[in-house]
Parts: structure tokens; C-alpha cells; sequence
């Protein structure tokens, strides 16, 4: 190391390893993984999340939770904002995960489709 | 890289790796081996949470959850149930209880314990891997050395020290930025740096917690310092006692040395530093700076008289400046932060914060850090939760066998270097001992006289001779001998010794007994002239004896005294001890299952 902007280099990479210890992030990412969540293949959904979030540098924490009573909708990924509103998306899989990221997390934008809501609605619910 | 999902962070402080911790460790490990989660999550061993009592602890991040008091089969359900399902384990999660609504409190933040705290000294320890200089520097680690380097002068370095207002933590509180400009004044281009880790005071633990949780702080806060001096070598001189943190701290000065953060040509700015680690054998007065000097010269660890000051003449002849653990894991923060920052804390004179080490009879024994200006009552109680078992408080002792004793009326004094020596005691290197009714004051400072005795080094007579004169009258006074007399020859004794002795330990030594004298002295005179011990702590002056009322005539007691000095008939005669014979063990009062025996 040889200058103040080597050490910066490698403080942001550093920082990747520790930063999810630290709170102080506008979203936090939860991910159900009680038996029902993890035998519906929330196990690769969390590793996806955690993995596109260091990768790109979402703002955001990944975590997991316990069973929330939507057996029936797992694996369930839960967008916390700061002011604690939340989505709820259900039926996530890897590929649904990353365009959670890339809008909801990367843009702000919800993805409507993937909700709790647009699937009890397509049940006629 | 890999991505971990969940951190578990393990304390391998000294305290938890006693109780465990290590095999924890492993067994966390092992287990997510087992469920195949290695890959997803990350088991780090860190420092000292300071919360020593319920170690050991376990800390799950980004869930920001802490497990308290963990054992080995305990793992298996931490793993299974929070890290594979995401259910918090909460009977073993760590938690408070509201004093008011009786509610239990789980969010860490708002543990009593950590809300009143203010970390700066300690503020990586127990967050960070001490053992990867990456995570360091991931926490703003060896930027402000960077700052320094490149865009300071030695001189501006200094007074931003001085500015801050920054005291020495080892005791006698010396203003730092003044020390360093001492050495820098002085000729010549061959000066030295020391950083005292020769942490003696019984219970004090704070040093050997930041070298275990944070070395890197103070290896950066020594290259910090060594510029401000000009010196281009410095010493570490640590006690063999605490192994962990030697080799946390040999570990810290490779990684430093191949970041080419130690070594030469620091940050291109061509500034050379490099430091060595130099073991102590655990010698009290080798705390003392002449005599630590001497140490690490291969020389008998005694100490000299001052002038020359070792900012003059220090080790090897050559100028130093020795400054104290917990000074020098400041810096970096002041140089980063700013001396603005740093002396918005604390008090007018006091400034920044102060780690204590939490111990005796307090419910969390720990380590706390506060800003200067808290007061007793607020660590004592607050922090630190009260004497436990319901007990009455009776004093805390701070500054070790140096400081003294301060009672219920000090509590809501707030600490600083000034107040405690106004009150007759003094800030020490931050050992706290919280006694209740039940140390006899007398005891603790024959406690402490003992220490002193076998500490001495014996360099100068009134040290070696006139501390022993005052064990031997605290102990005739323990033992019923004691005359009023001696009172008054202990007393003056005492400022004799203050006045002539060569070094810091003699001169301090009598403190113990002057503080308890002032404060205690009607429990030295009960010793004296009722021949009794108030607490029930002195054995020659206590009396076993059986209430006849309560006594169910069981014969507990009587098959229990290894003297068979206890008489009376199963259900018929109540039994009685034959108090010529008794040799004051208290078996027969731990045996009783009715509390009919009492001690007088």
C-alpha cells in the first residue's frame, strides 16, 4: 500500500465483507425460511439476494425470518422501507429475486406483479 | 470473495475463552458443516462485548440478535432453529428487564447495559475480526495514519492532540499532546515510543480487552505518535500473562508490516516505523515508566529517580514517551475525527470517554466505556445493575492498590481525573470494585497492603519496610490485636511513606488504607475496641453460635464440624458449639437448613 487512495481501494472492498453486520440501510430485505419457506426453495432464493446485493451494492439488508402464516404462498420475500411500509412478494424464485433488486431496491419501483395482493387477486380472491 | 448472508460473531476475549468459547467456536463450525450452510455463513471470533458476565456471547449479524451465557449443546439450536429457519431462540437470547413495566427488553440498543455507553476505545471491539487487518481498515482503520503521513506535520499532529485535551488512561492522568511535545523538543534523531500494556491493577482488564478486540488501533495509534515524536522505533511491552493478546498483537504487526502499514516508507511519505513486542514477567512496579524502561532493556525491573524523565533520558538513554494502552487506541479516532469532536466529550478538564472494568460485587461485571462526567451512581447502577442478592452497597474501590475507597456520598459525583482525587481516590487505570455489606473494610485493605507487599520491588526503604510495618498492624488489627494506638502510627506512617518513597507504587501504596480510614474508620474501631468484625469477614474475631428457638434438633450441624466442637441429641437436645474449640469455618452455618446458626 502506498497512498491514501490504496488504502480507500481497499477500505470499500473491505467494507462489502463487514457492511452487512451494520445496519443504517434504506431497505431490509427479508426472506421466510421456516420448513414451509425452505421446501419451497427459499434457501436459493436468500443465497441469490445476498449475492446480487454485494455484487451491484443494493441498499440493503438481506435477513431471514421465521414463518409469517402464508404457508401456502412460500417462499415469501418481505421489502422493508425505512419508515417500516413493507411489500410482501410471494412465489419468489432466484430469477424473480434479482428483478426484485433491480426495481423495487435499485429504482424504488414495486413490482406490482409479484405481490401478495396481484396473486390473491389472480385467485379471484 | 464469498458473500455471507449471516455473520455469527464469537467473543474470544480471555473471559469467554475461559468459559468455552473456543470449543464453541469449533462446535459452531462443525454444525453448519453439518447443514451445510458454511458457505452461507460466516463464524468470526472478536473481541470483548464487555458484558463479561453473561458470556459466553454470541452475536448474529445483520439480525443484530445476541445470545447470552451459550454452551456447547446450545449450538445445535442456535444453528438449526435462527440461522437455518430464521427463528430467534429467545430464551437464550441476551436481555434486560424494564425497572418499570417489567417488560423484557431484547433490542441490544436499548439494553441498560450498552444505552448509557459511549465506545470509543472499544468501539471495534467485539465487531470486528481482530485477527483480519481487512475488517480494520473496512472500519475507517489506518486512515487517520494515512491523513497524518500525507498531509500533517509532526508538529500539527501534536496539537491536535493537545487540542483534544486527550489524558493519559494509565493513571495519573498527564496530558498527552504535552508528553509528546517534551520528546520532540529534545535533540537528536535516535527517540523512542513505548505503549504500556503492563497492566497490573487487580481487576483491571480494560488494556488486554482492546489488544484482544482491536490491536490494529493501537498499532496505528503508536505509528501515529512516533511521527509526532520523530521516533522510528517503538516497543510494546505486555505481560506474558495475557497470551491471547500477544498473539492477536504478533498477528496485527505481520499483517501491518505486509499492507506496508509498518515498516518503511510508510505510505510513500517516507516515515519508517517499526515495533517490537517485548514480554513482561507480570511485575507490578514494571507498570511504573522507569522501571518498565529498565525491563525492556534486559535490566531488573526497577525504577529510577525522575529527572531525567524518560522524555529525556528513556530507554537506552535515548528520549521516549510511554503512554498507555487505552491513550493510544484514541488517536486515531481524535486525528480522524477531530479535536473538536473528541473535547465535546467529557468534562472542562476531562476530556473523551473512560473504560472501566466492571467488578466485585456488581450483577454485569464487564467492561463499560462512558464519557467523562458520568457518574458512580449511573455505572454502578444503571450500567451496571447493582449489588446483586439484594445486598446493601458499601463502597467501590477505584484506581486499584494506588486509588482508594468512595462511598454512598460520592455515588453522584461525576468522574474525572479531578473529582476522584478531590474525593480521595483516583482514576487509575479504570479497575472498579464494587463492594458490599459484607467486605470488611479493614480485610480489603489489608487486601491490597498484601499485593503491595509482594510487589514492591525493595529498591527504596520506605516502600519495602514501611508497607510491611502496615500489613503487620492490619493484621493484628484483624485479628483482634489492635490498639487505638496503632490508628494513629498506621496513619502517620502512611504520609511518611507518601512523601519519601522513590516510585509511583510507594508513594500511592498507603492510599487503600488512608481512604478506608477516613471513610471506615468506626469499622476499624469496632475491630479494635469491641473485638468484633461488622461484615463477619475476620475469622479470629467471630463467634458461631445456635439460636436454641430455631434449632430443630436435626444434628446437621454436628455430623458436618470437621472438629466435632458441636453437642446435643438428635431430636431431643438442642445443640450448642463449644466456641473454645471452633475453628470458625462456617460449615455449621452452611449446613443448617433452618438458619438457626448465626454468626456474631
Amino acid at each position: 500500500m502506498k497512498s491514501l487512495e490504496d488504502l480507500k481501494k481497499l477500505r470499500e472492498q473491505a467494507l462489502k465483507k463487514v457492511e452487512m453486520r451494520e445496519g443504517g440501510k434504506d431497505y431490509r430485505v427479508v426472506v421466510g425460511m421456516a420448513t414451509c419457506g425452505i421446501a419451497a426453495g427459499a434457501r436459493p432464493v436468500l443465497n441469490k439476494l445476498v449475492e446480487e446485493t454485494a455484487n451491484n451494492n443494493y441498499n440493503c439488508t438481506i435477513t431471514q425470518t421465521g414463518c409469517i402464516g402464508m404457508c401456502v404462498y412460500e417462499p415469501i420475500v418481505e421489502v422493508f422501507d425505512k419508515n417500516e411500509g413493507h411489500t410482501t412478494y410471494v412465489h419468489v424464485d432466484p430469477d424473480k429475486a434479482i428483478k426484485i433488486l433491480e426495481e423495487h431496491i435499485g429504482k424504488g419501483n414495486i413490482v406490482e406483479e409479484y405481490t401478495v395482493e396481484a396473486a390473491r387477486k389472480n385467485e379471484g380472491k | 470473495m464469498p458473500n455471507y448472508r449471516l455473520n455469527v460473531l464469537m467473543c474470544a476475549g480471555t473471559g469467554c475463552t475461559a468459559s468455552k468459547s473456543a470449543e464453541i467456536y469449533d462446535e459452531f463450525v462443525k454444525t453448519l458443516e453439518k447443514y451445510e450452510l458454511s458457505n452461507e455463513v460466516n463464524v468470526v471470533k472478536t473481541g470483548c462485548f464487555g458484558l463479561c458476565q453473561k458470556g459466553p456471547i454470541v452475536a448474529i449479524y445483520p439480525d443484530n440478535v445476541f445470545y447470552s451465557h451459550v454452551k456447547l449443546e446450545d449450538v445445535e439450536r442456535i444453528v438449526s432453529e435462527h440461522v437455518y429457519k430464521g427463528r430467534v431462540v429467545t430464551d437464550l437470547q441476551l436481555s434486560d428487564e424494564d425497572l418499570e413495566t417489567k417488560e423484557k427488553i431484547l433490542d441490544i440498543n436499548k439494553i441498560k447495559f450498552y444505552e448509557k455507553q459511549e465506545r470509543i476505545a472499544l468501539r471495534n471491539c467485539g465487531k470486528i475480526d481482530p485477527e483480519d487487518i481487512q475488517e480494520y481498515i473496512a472500519m475507517d482503520g489506518y486512515q487517520a495514519l494515512g491523513k497524518v503521513l500525507s498531509e500533517m506535520t509532526p508538529q500539527q499532529v501534536i496539537d491536535e492532540v493537545k487540542a483534544s485535551g486527550l489524558r493519559g488512561r494509565g493513571g495519573a492522568g498527564f496530558p498527552t499532546g504535552v508528553k509528546w511535545q517534551f520528546e520532540a523538543d529534545q535533540p537528536g534523531d535516535e527517540k523512542y515510543v513505548i505503549c504500556n500494556a503492563d497492566e497490573g491493577d487487580p481487576g483491571a482488564f480494560m488494556d488486554r480487552s482492546i489488544l484482544e478486540g482491536d490491536p490494529h488501533a493501537v498499532i496505528e495509534g503508536m505509528t501515529i505518535m512516533a511521527y509526532a515524536v520523530g521516533s522510528h522505533k517503538g516497543y510494546i511491552y505486555i505481560r506474558a500473562e495475557y497470551p491471547i493478546a500477544v498473539q492477536r498483537l504478533k498477528i496485527a504487526i505481520d499483517q501491518a508490516k505486509e499492507y506496508g502499514l509498518l515498516g518503511e516508507n510508510i505510505f510513500n511519505s517516507g516515515f519508517d516505523f517499526d515495533l517490537e513486542i517485548r514480554l513482561g514477567a507480570g511485575a507490578f512496579v514494571c507498570g511504573e515508566e522507569t522501571a518498565l524502561i529498565a525491563s525492556i532493556e534486559g535490566k531488573r525491573g526497577m525504577p529510577t529517580p525522575k529527572p531525567p524523565f524518560p522524555a529525556v533520558s528513556g530507554v537506552w538513554g535515548k528520549p521516549t514517551s510511554i503512554n498507555n494502552v487505552e491513550t493510544i487506541a484514541n488517536i486515531a479516532q481524535i486525528i480522524h475525527k477531530g479535536a473538536d469532536w473528541y473535547s465535546s466529550i467529557g468534562t472542562e478538564k476531562s476530556k473523551g470517554t473512560k473504560v472501566f472494568a466492571l467488578g466485585g460485587k456488581i450483577k454485569n461485571t464487564g467492561l463499560v466505556e462512558v464519557p467523562m462526567g458520568t457518574t458512580l451512581r449511573e455505572i454502578i447502577y444503571e450500567i451496571g445493575g447493582g449489588c446483586p442478592n439484594n445486598k446493601a452497597f458499601k463502597a467501590v474501590q477505584t484506581g486499584g492498590p494506588s486509588g482508594g475507597c468512595l462511598t454512598e456520598k460520592e455515588l453522584d459525583t461525576p468522574i474525572d481525573y479531578d473529582n476522584l482525587v478531590a474525593a480521595g481516590s483516583m482514576m487509575g487505570s479504570g479497575g472498579m470494585i464494587v463492594l458490599d455489606e459484607d467486605n470488611c473494610m479493614v480485610d480489603v485493605a489489608k487486601f491490597y497492603m498484601e499485593f503491595i507487599c509482594d510487589e514492591s520491588c525493595g529498591k527504596c526503604s520506605p516502600c519495602r519496610i514501611g508497607t510491611k510495618r502496615l500489613l503487620e498492624m492490619l493484621t493484628k488489627i484483624t485479628e483482634g490485636e489492635g490498639t487505638m494506638e496503632m490508628l494513629e502510627e498506621m496513619e502517620e506512617l502512611c504520609y511518611e511513606i507518601k512523601d519519601t518513597a522513590l516510585c509511583g507504587l510507594g508513594q500511592t501504596a498507603p492510599n487503600p488504607i488512608l481512604s478506608t480510614l477516613k471513610s471506615f474508620r468506626n469499622e476499624y474501631e469496632a475491630h479494635i475496641l469491641e473485638k468484633k468484625c461488622p461484615a463477619g469477614v475476620c475469622k479470629n474475631l467471630l463467634e458461631y453460635y445456635i439460636d436454641p428457638d430455631k434449632c430443630k434438633k436435626c444434628s446437621m450441624c454436628a455430623r458436618n464440624c470437621p472438629v466435632e466442637c458441636i453437642s446435643g441429641e438428635p431430636g431431643k437436645v438442642a445443640y450448642v458449639i463449644d466456641t473454645e474449640k471452633c475453628i470458625k469455618c462456617g460449615t455449621c452455618m452452611t449446613s443448617c437448613n433452618f438458619g438457626a446458626v448465626e454468626r456474631k
